[in-house]
């Protein structure tokens, strides 16, 4: 392989992983203030759904976002109800909201388009055209660094960056603020947090809000930014990758960035060799789709580094009188 | 004291969330331009109307019998297996090595070998996430979802590569031996010399489906056995001070949890397809967790929702043939009742329990 190739994986890696960062970072949100969600997939497929049908309409990717995170937050708010306030089962209600997004995005592109679930190609200011960065085109001569800034770092839409900012936000949020320590100490002893008099209730809200503005982003980014328009289930799985991510990641933000580039890297390669030849054996391009999960697996296992989730992660917390 | 009659908890907090969802649905019809009743009329007429689709109807049920029954064990140990989907399609994979393996000389024969085979697969697949939950703490919600996936890459890998006939660029594998074809319920019904259901998939599984609704009711309630799991679902600790042994239970549960879902392949891979093709269980082994949640997790419940389920989903494909509504709004029905029965029960349990709790002080 030579340095051209190795650079177009890389960046074939980086948009690939963008969305995976985004639902990974939202679930992490949510799951360390103790609400499990498996719901990370249907948030984002309603939001990439809303975020083409918007754009489309007002040929603004902006108002196409919005929408997109309008989309995932409705869906956070049936998560957060039934979760937060009616103490229900949060695994259950993750696998209603992945099945409502899957059905309704259908339903509601078919009455509105008649395309059979897509949504009409999107051009111009309808998706989010990649930016170069300052001094791309200059510095492209200079050996190794040049081709790695103008390839590998310029050339992405503006979600990617935002992705990416979010890792160190979200780290210090989580570790630097208030917030994010009432955060943390929810999903670890939510009995603790309400006996300092902050609301339980409300701090969970908030995170699956968070959960839900994110997954909006991301929704959005499949839409309009990696690709031109929605397409049935075109999610395909990337929450799940996600939340397998956030398990690699042992919940914490800058090993899932780690984790989502492993991933996004494992999805780019798949790609450019649909059967890896090692010299002594084939990989088959459907054992390089499994590994996120054999991986994940093998780590929930404890065999590698053990995993521990936020110890009062989906367990509904009730007030005592 | 029981803050509600029996009656109210098992069957008026149910149908009240159901009717929730069902209204709901409704309402999604109406927002999409249709209207409701002569949707549930063409679902009727299409799924019930006649002995064809009555035939697709009971086809359907069948899969989620075994789902749903799949689901319901697991519950009853309070594990959550999300993993019927990956297990139905390992029981495939079972079933069409057992079919392809030998030249069976007769169905008679050929059944109970392949119910072995998908039996066997299914539950090889529940276990590895069974033993990861009880040695080792990995929750089992997460590893059976990985587990889903890396069973579709798996079959991806061998349909294409292994069990591919040569010359053939579909990735199924070989048709099974003419021999192993099972009855048809069409058939059987002509062999009395009635007319009914031509040309559709029920098949004598539906009878081996109700059969395992019936042993598995015995197993729970009427076995020492399912009173270990039961007792091991409601208090670990309990159970645990009462000598059973969690990690023994959690293996047997997923075990035979995921030997039903796996058995639901003698119905689509051996009955209806008679040959392993991609991606077969299509969501079956998802809708096993609608029927389980609204059958409360009893066999005979699972059996009516299974039948509830066979008939929206047969209704749902006559709807997307004679009207504008897509076959997904089985999903978003689906989904609310998911939604309605499971995760949103206290919404519905909460106020009755006060209505039920003011009557009685009324009374007193």
């Amino acid at each position: 392989m030579d340095f051209p190739t190795i650079l177009q994986i890389l960046d074939s890696a980086v948009r690939l992983m963008t969305p995976l960062l985004l639902a990974c970072l939202a679930g992490l949100y949510s799951e360390r203030a103790g609400v499990f969600d498996i719901g990370l997939e249907g948030k984002m497929l309603m939001a990439a759904f809303a975020a083409a049908a918007v754009a489309y309409a007002t040929n603004s990717a902006w108002l196409g976002l919005c929408a997109g995170i309008m989309g995932a937050l409705a869906m956070s708010a049936i998560h957060g109800l039934a979760a937060i306030t009616f103490r229900g089962n949060q695994l259950i209600s993750g696998v209603a909201i992945n099945f409502l997004a899957s059905g309704l995005t259908v339903l509601l592109g078919q009455k509105i388009f008649g395309l059979a679930g897509r949504t009409p190609a999107l051009a111009g200011p309808a998706r989010f055209s990649e930016i170069t960065l300052p001094f791309a085109e200059a510095l492209r001569p200079v050996p190794v660094i040049g081709p790695i800034y103008a390839e590998l770092i310029s050339g992405h839409t503006i979600l990617v960056y935002v992705a990416f900012a979010m890792v160190p936000l979200t780290w210090w949020v989580l570790y630097r603020t208030r917030f994010g320590l009432r955060l943390r100490a929810v999903g670890e002893n939510p009995a603790s947090v309400d006996t300092a008099g902050v609301s339980v209730t409300r701090l969970r809200y908030g995170a699956v809000a968070i959960c839900g503005v994110l997954c909006g982003i991301a929704g959005a980014y499949l839409a309009t930014g990696i690709s031109a328009g929605f397409v049935k289930e075109m999610t395909a799985g990337r929450g799940f990758i996600a939340l397998a991510a956030l398990i690699f990641a042992k919940w914490r933000p800058w090993a899932a960035l780690g984790a989502t580039f492993l991933f996004g890297l494992l999805e780019a390669l798949a790609n450019r060799f649909p059967n890896l030849d090692l010299g002594i054996i084939t990989v088959p391009s459907m054992f390089m789709s499994a590994l996120p999960y054999i991986l994940t697996v093998i780590i929930l296992a404890g065999f590698v580094g053990r995993a521990i989730p936020p110890r009062a992660g989906g367990e509904p917390y009730v007030k005592e009188r | 004291m029981e803050r509600m009659p029996k009656w109210a908890d098992v069957i008026l907090t149910p149908l009240i969330s159901l009717v929730l969802a069902f209204a709901i649905s409704a309402l999604v019809i109406l927002a999409i331009g249709e209207s409701p009743t002569e949707a549930l009329k063409v679902m009727v007429e299409g799924a019930l109307g006649s002995s064809y689709g009555w035939g697709f109807t009971l086809y359907y049920a069948t899969n989620f019998i075994f789902t749903g029954l799949a689901v319901t064990v697991a519950y009853h140990a309070g594990l959550f297996n999300i993993g019927g989907e990956g297990q139905a399609a390992m029981g495939g994979l079972g079933v069409a090595l057992v079919l392809l393996a030998v030249p069976w000389p007769h169905w008679a024969l050929a059944l109970p070998a392949a119910m072995v085979g998908a039996a066997v697969f299914g539950a090889l697949w529940a276990l590895i996430p069974a033993w990861l939950q009880a040695k080792r703490g990995s929750h089992i919600v997460i590893t059976t979802i990985m587990f889903n996936f890396i069973a579709a890459a798996l079959l991806n890998y061998v349909l294409v590569n292994l069990l591919r006939p040569v010359g053939s660029m579909d990735p199924a594998s070989a048709r099974f031996p003419e021999a192993a074809h099972l009855p048809k319920l069409t058939d059987m019904a002509l062999a009395f010399g009635m007319q009914w259901g031509k040309n559709t998939p029920a098949n004598v599984t539906f009878f081996v489906a109700v059969i395992a609704c019936l042993l598995v009711w015995l197993l729970i309630w009427r076995s020492r056995l399912g009173y270990e799991i039961r007792a091991f679902g409601k208090s670990e600790r309990g159970a645990v001070y009462a000598g059973i042994s969690p990690v023994r239970i959690t293996v047997i549960a997923m075990l035979i949890s995921g030997a039903l879902a796996g058995l639901m392949a003698i119905n689509n891979v051996m009955g209806e397809a008679e040959r392993l093709v991609l991606n077969a269980v299509e969501g079956a082994g998802f809708i096993g967790i609608a029927v389980a949640l609204m059958g409360r997790n009893h066999p005979f419940g699972v059996l009516l929702a299974a039948l509830l389920f066979g008939f929206l989903y047969q209704g749902g494909g006559e709807l997307a043939l004679w009207t504008s509504v897509p076959r997904e709004l089985i999903v978003v029905i689906q989904a609310l009742v998911i939604l309605f029965t499971g995760a949103l029960d206290n919404m519905v349990r909460m106020p009755l329990e006060r209505i039920f709790m003011a009557l009685r002080k009324g009374r007193a």
